[in-house]
């Protein structure tokens, strides 16, 4: 089960998010096939939200065939986002880590990190495109 | 389904001033509205007619198909939680349950005495001795136990702390998700509106503003920022909400269902705070007579 929380300032709408979020924990491995998600009425109290953004979040989620209602027993995962690539994650994480020290080491601050990380990304995007 | 609210060209005069004026709603049912605008710009009128406390002056109003407080059928569709959450101060809670149960036909006692439970109200407590959060509590309490279509909240959470408030929204919420009920609050907390509401309405100077789908509303809203222009020069479909400008910058924001074409904007999505103050904005600045806008050369 996972629970969900609403940023104020994402830009994106409560039901936006919602959407994200299982759709993140669906790639991070957090949400398998067969976990039940909260019900509606969990959800709209937990975070004092109106049922139908609730409702048309899982509905979405459903369309894209990722959840399935089962009528009076709830809702469940029916496909996971998270492949055969969820395996690599950690060696990958630890090169990025290392990558990470060494920028730092290279006096490299947060927003300069940041920015070469984003450009280098893009930079590469584009050549995979092309 | 018949509409929760219809009003046609209603209005209300008290003495010399008019509260509300040429106000006409179509409300399906089954959203939460959120109600907002200014001190002073007609809510309360509006939801005391919709409970039939107030008789119009002028127009009609319809509740869940009915004249409101028509007859006994009439009153057990509605139920209105006045501001400040009204209760007997020198009566024990269980007491109000009681009341509630010999007044309202369609009274749920499982769902009164479970929610006194779960909000940890003791049932011998005067209501004279609970904290402002607890008494909106037992006010919404008996509220939803009267089992409505419709809900009325008049400012429910202006005077309780954010913990109250957020509390008092999820009971509301949950209930919402449990009844198939409809309902009205008004707001100033335009965040709290954001999130649990579906539908808008926007009161200010007696007049409604703008009604709608709230997704729709806020997808139809857009900031314009562009160099400055003379406004006549606006596409006819751009409804303008609120100018400002400067000697080199116009600001619009307006209203379209259509996509804004013109490349010398720099367009924005908003938010609801933004359209709501927006609305205000527009409202007074058509009072005060704009200045003319002089032509640039």
């Amino acid at each position: 089960m996972i629970e969900f929380h609403l940023n104020g300032r994402s830009g994106l709408s409560p039901y936006q998010q919602l959407v994200q979020q299982v759709r993140h924990a669906l790639r991070l491995g957090l949400l398998d096939i067969g976990d039940r998600l909260p019900t509606v009425k969990e959800v709209s109290q937990q975070l004092a939200i109106n049922p139908n953004t609730v409702l048309k979040a899982y509905r979405e989620l459903e369309y894209d065939g990722l959840i399935a209602a089962r009528p009076g027993v709830g809702t469940f995962v029916t496909r996971t986002l998270a492949d055969a690539s969820l395996a690599s994650h950690g060696p990958l994480r630890k090169d990025l880590q290392r990558w990470l020290t060494k920028a730092r080491l290279a006096g490299l601050d947060e927003e300069s990190i940041e920015a070469l990380f984003i450009t280098t990304f893009r930079g590469n995007a584009g050549e995979d495109v092309a | 389904m018949s509409p929760v609210l219809r009003a046609r060209a209603l209005g209300k005069k008290y003495t010399q001033r008019w509260a509300l004026q040429n106000c006409n709603l179509n409300v399906p049912a089954g959203r939460v509205v959120g109600l907002v605008g200014p001190n002073g710009a007609g809510k309360s009128t509006l939801l005391n007619l919709a409970t039939g406390m107030l008789t119009p002056t002028a127009g009609t109003i319809e509740v869940c198909g009915g004249r409101p407080a028509a007859d006994v059928t009439q009153l057990t569709r509605v139920g209105f939680v006045a501001q400040d959450a009204p209760v007997y101060t020198g009566l024990r809670v269980r007491d109000h349950l009681d009341l509630g149960r010999h007044l309202n036909p369609a009274w749920n006692d499982e769902i009164a005495q479970e929610r006194i439970k779960r909000i940890g109200l003791d049932p011998k407590q005067r209501a004279g001795k609970l904290s402002g959060g607890q008494r909106a509590q037992l006010a919404l309490t008996l509220g939803i136990a009267k089992q409505p279509e419709l809900l009325i909240l008049d400012e429910p959470v202006a005077a309780l702390d954010p913990l109250a408030r957020r509390e008092f929204m999820q009971s509301l919420m949950e209930s919402v998700a449990e009844q198939e009920m409809s309902v009205i609050l008004s707001s100033h907390l335009v965040s709290d509106v954001e999130r649990t509401c579906d539908y808008l309405i926007v009161l200010v100077d007696s007049r409604v503003q703008v009604a709608g789908d709230m997704e729709e509303l806020l997808a139809q809203h857009y900031r314009l920022v562009g160099p400055r222009r003379d406004t006549s020069t606006v596409p006819a479909d751009q409804q303008i909400i609120s100018e400002s400008h400067t000697d080199k910058q116009t600001t619009l924001l307006i209203r379209t269902e259509s996509a804004v074409l013109d490349p010398s904007w720099t367009v924005t999505q908003l938010g609801l705070e933004d359209v709501v103050l927006a609305y205000m904005q527009g409202s007074k600045s058509t009072r005060e007579e704009r200045p003319q806008l002089e032509v640039l050369r």
